[in-house]
């Protein structure tokens, strides 16, 4: 076993900060693009129209027994055919973080929307709300208000999948620390390097939902 | 947009063979793996719930170092760098004489990542378990081991089968992480035809579609467990007559 060398983490960390941003960059396009999406599916799962609703909920759990890594494959295949011409895999992994992501907030949302009482949706149809003011007003913000922990918990989770661009090689911070291990021999300072990166961005993450949570609770 | 269907590919030699043989990969990795999250993450959320301060800070630590480390990282770490950190006798074994190392390896990985989870479920099971029950069980002259072997864990796991069989759906999914070490489960298997074959829509849509199946059946088996437990065990819904 050879010494430890940390310097070459030191040298490389310009080149991870690259792929750390590429990472930032998934998570926040798969919450953003992920909620309006999952958003309005669930309202679609719990409209009155049969086809809609079933339709949805098929998309739904036909996402969620889906691995993301298939997912992405799908994508980096498809996107390429739909535009007509060779595109990057940062689009495709983007739109296949937000179509895979909005399966997993629609069933939160949905289950925040449960969660509202009955009594409130009649009230604001009595004060002569539309249907669509009722949802934007009175429904969404207390759902979202309601699922929120669950919401940022499933947001950590989707930062540690990121992680699964490598294989699409797409160069996220994690697939440049692979870079980096394979290009200067040194495996065991990068892996260990990333997990720590890792864990204390998650773990710090968790940390603050767990003690927002409380508070609110 | 310009395509060439061509569905009967997925039934030719040797690509029918090859999405088989991922198929079977993915259900016995996600079997193993399930099988040692199962036993280490029983262990796991016993140990969070037991009066020992000691295991409680360890079953809290090993829940938080599994679950904030993504599978992909963890699994470089069991397959690269561990080989590397034990002695040097141990190492060359990992990495020469084992064989078949890219299964142990994802079979341990998965194990140890799906344990993280399962404790968690396992925990608030027994934490479901009216109190009443624990103290009963210690004044009846049960030990603390008998009266978790006994009565918390078996109340315990029947609560906690619907959430478990999210877990076990979601170790189907993770399993592919696999592939990146070389492992040719369902869906790198999927890959590989696309890549022999031009014929993307056809395969993905080939392992899309086991992998639904494989849910569904998954599914319906913890449905099956959940029912036969439910009728000999523990009084439930009704089931008990004064």
């Amino acid at each position: 076993m050879s010494t430890f060398d940390w310097g070459v983490i030191v040298r490389a960390l310009p080149f991870l900060w690259e792929g750390m941003k590429i990472s930032l960059l998934l998570t926040a396009a798969g919450i953003a693009g992920g909620i309006v999406f999952g958003t309005m599916l669930a309202v679609l799962r719990l409209s009155a129209v049969r086809p809609l609703a079933a339709l949805a909920g098929l998309y739904v759990n036909t996402f969620r027994s889906l691995p993301l890594i298939l997912v992405l494959f799908w994508f980096y295949f498809l996107m390429p055919l739909a535009v007509g011409r060779p595109i990057g895999a940062l689009p495709s992994a983007v739109t296949a973080f937000i179509l895979f992501e909005a399966a997993y907030f629609c069933e939160i949302i949905r289950a925040g929307i449960a969660s509202v009482p009955r009594g409130q949706v009649l009230a604001a149809k009595a004060t002569g709300m539309t249907s669509l003011q009722v949802l934007r007003l009175v429904i969404l913000p207390q759902a979202f208000r309601a699922m929120a922990p669950v919401m940022l918990t499933q947001s950590i989770v989707m930062f540690q999948d990121t992680s699964l661009v490598y294989v699409i090689t797409l160069r996220d911070f994690m697939t440049a620390a692979s870079v980096v291990a394979n290009r200067d021999g040194r495996v065991i300072e990068l892996y260990c390097f990333a997990a720590v990166v890792y864990f204390a961005i998650c773990f710090t993450a968790s940390l603050a939902v767990g003690a927002k949570s409380r508070r609110t609770a | 947009m310009n395509y060439r269907w061509n569905w009967s590919i997925l039934f030719q030699e040797p690509y029918f063979g090859w999405l088989l043989s991922g198929l079977r990969w993915t259900v016995l990795v996600t079997l193993c793996a399930c099988s040692i999250g199962l036993l280490l993450g029983t262990a796991i959320g016993v140990a969070r719930t037991v009066p020992s301060r000691a295991a409680r800070g360890f079953g809290g630590a090993y829940v938080e170092l599994f679950r904030n480390v993504p599978v992909l990282v963890q699994l470089f770490l069991w397959f690269y760098v561990l080989p590397e950190l034990v002695p040097e006798g141990w190492g060359r074994w990992l990495k020469r004489d084992l064989p078949l190392p890219e299964f142990w390896t994802s079979i341990v990985c998965l194990g140890f990542y799906a344990a993280s989870r399962i404790g968690e479920q396992v925990r608030s099971g027994i934490e479901a378990v009216p109190r009443g029950q624990l103290s009963a069980a210690l004044a009846s002259g049960l030990t603390l081991a008998q009266a978790y072997r006994l009565v918390l864990l078996p109340i315990a796991f029947r609560i906690i089968i619907p959430p478990l069989t999210s877990e076990f759906l979601s170790i189907i999914r993770t399993s592919s992480v696999v592939l990146t070490i070389g492992l040719l489960e369902l869906t790198a298997q999927s890959r590989q035809i696309e890549n022999h074959t031009f014929q993307g829509f056809e395969s993905f849509a080939a392992a899309t579609a086991l992998y639904v199946a494989v849910a569904l059946v998954a599914t319906f088996a913890m449905g099956l467990v959940e029912r036969r437990m439910a009728n000999r065990g523990f009084v439930a819904r009704g089931s008990f007559a004064p």
